[in-house]
């Protein structure tokens, strides 16, 4: 195989499932064959039983729509606020000066340590999660617009000043759309990152949700529940990736393969 | 006669980490109208930081800058832009992109849309309007800045070195576009190379700029009959005033390397 060689396409896709396929039998093998008790490994078939009862029960569909709510709630939230607020501190050196080493700072703050201040501004509602996975999501995602937009080059401003467009209208005119392909991907990224802090959000004080299933069955050593929830998570997760690569692909062609 | 650009006691400083570094250094050019000036010189003689603040997008540290005798404090409209990286909106269409430096105006969509293929037409891309930036070749893009920086009628046209990416048989035919485009349109023209042969094909007027600090080392006159075919840079007058030309460069980059050299 040569470096970055291109592969055709039914290789790829035959690799993306073939390489998993070969870790479920791994997996099966070694707990049927009774090589790991299944407390600490269930098998894929008890898994598989526990996904059914939840779809049969609906606390699957339950669990899934809260969390989904969250989810997009939060990351909406973190979004509306990380566009205008990045895409000033890229383009203005006193915005930058004055967020850039504050957000930085509080970026590397552990969100679980915030919990408890969370419940006090928040309540033990929805907002509470909501506000977790805010604080997850913002201080990295306005740091990464700032920077996709630092990537546009000087030349388009400069093209849009000696055609007479005010400061705004460049912003909005030229610097959005061109940075717009690196923004929705650091949307892609950041959703994703969205999904992860979804555990933490629902640590305290949730009655129900993806999270809250997972910690619960902790308590009872529920391991094909926790299994199944963390491999659900990670699906929804993969398909919310999908539909990004997806849409982006379809609005941003204009992008792609140029220089 | 009035002069249509006037430029006095210009001074560039700019703030290094190795203390001041003077670019530009009381650096006097008047332009007549309609007249086109090369300006050329060695990498980092501020020929480009001098197109810049006659363009209004670089502040000087002193001098004056008069354009028909105002101010000049600020980009306008009155003076049209080519950069050499092309600069193109790319997720805007070949039309989009022209038409994009008519917002500004006071025409009408009719008007408007006659305007950008007129200049579409003008460049030879007529067959493109709909076209994405990406899918063109370096010299159509650079034909479509030509049109966008044209189409608004400025009466200058500032130009950094815009068919320096180009190979050199691209450049040569962009180079003859630009003369008939010229011809058509008449405008003032600044245009910034380092390419002795390209100066003296498109310009009344080359100015050579010494190196640092940036001042006029030489301003001649290019007596060469238009309109002129490509060919005449075979000629034995051309050679002449581009041995002249070349000679003050190589003066010039010995002097900058030696700088460097110290340094």
């Amino acid at each position: 195989m040569r470096l970055r060689a291109p592969i055709s396409r039914r290789l790829y896709v035959g690799a993306s499932i073939a390489f998993p396929l070969v870790l479920l039998i791994a997996w099966w093998w070694v707990t049927t064959a009774g090589y790991v008790r299944p407390l600490f490994l269930p098998s894929p078939q008890s898994v598989v039983a526990e996904g059914w009862r939840q779809i049969e029960e609906g606390i699957l569909w339950r669990d899934a729509s809260v969390s989904i709510y969250r989810i997009v709630a939060g990351w909406s939230a973190a979004t509306v606020l990380a566009l205008p607020i990045g895409i000033l501190m890229g383009n203005y050196r006193l915005v930058e000066g004055a967020l850039e080493p504050l957000v930085s700072t509080i970026r590397y703050m552990p969100v679980v340590a915030l919990i408890p201040l969370s419940i006090l501004w928040a309540g033990i509602g929805d907002a509470q999660k909501i506000l977790i996975l805010f604080i997850g999501t913002f201080f990295q995602q306005v740091l990464m617009i700032m920077n996709n937009t630092k990537a546009v080059d000087m030349t388009l401003i400069r093209a849009g000043q000696t055609l007479g467009f005010s400061n705004g209208e460049i912003l909005r005119r030229i610097v959005l759309p061109a940075s717009m392909p690196g923004i929705w991907d650091t949307f892609r990224i950041t959703i994703g990152w969205t999904w992860t802090y979804l555990v933490v959000a629902e640590l305290v004080a949730a009655q129900d949700g993806l999270g809250r299933r997972i910690m619960d069955a902790q308590r009872y050593f529920a391991t094909d529940t926790i299994i199944f929830g963390t491999i659900f998570i990670g699906l929804l997760g993969f398909a919310t990736d999908y539909l990004f690569k997806v849409g982006g692909r379809k609005m941003f062609g204009w992008a792609e393969t140029t220089r | 006669m009035k002069p249509k650009l006037s430029i006095r006691d210009l001074n560039m400083v700019f703030e290094a980490e190795g203390g001041p570094l003077t670019v530009i250094d009381g650096l006097n050019l008047d332009v007549a109208t309609n007249e086109f000036v090369a300006i050329v010189g060695t990498s980092g003689c501020g020929k480009s930081t001098l197109l810049s603040i006659v363009g209004g997008l670089t502040e000087p540290t002193s001098g004056t800058l008069l354009l028909d005798d105002r101010p000049i404090i600020g980009p306008g409209r009155d003076r049209g832009f080519v950069f050499q990286n092309y600069s193109l909106f790319e997720w805007m269409t070949v039309e989009r992109n022209i038409d994009f430096a008519l917002e500004k105006s006071r025409m009408g969509r009719a008007e408007r849309r006659e305007l950008v293929s007129e200049y579409i037409q003008t460049v030879g891309l007529a067959g493109f309007e709909k076209a994405l930036p990406k899918q063109l070749s370096g010299g159509m893009r650079q034909r479509v800045a030509i049109a966008r920086a044209l189409v608004y009628r400025p009466s200058v046209l500032l130009m950094d070195e815009p068919f320096g990416a180009l190979d050199a048989q691209t450049r040569g035919m962009m180079q003859e576009l630009l003369l008939k485009v010229w011809d058509e349109h008449k405008s003032t023209v600044l245009f910034v190379t380092h390419d002795v042969d390209e100066a003296l094909f498109l310009a009344d007027r080359v100015v050579v700029l010494s190196s640092r600090p940036g001042r006029i080392k030489n301003d001649l006159n290019v007596d060469i009959p238009r309109p002129r075919p490509y060919e005449v840079i075979t000629e034995s007058h051309f050679a002449e005033l581009k041995r002249g030309v070349l000679h003050d460069i190589r003066e010039e980059t010995l002097k900058m390397m030696a700088i460097e050299g110290a340094s």
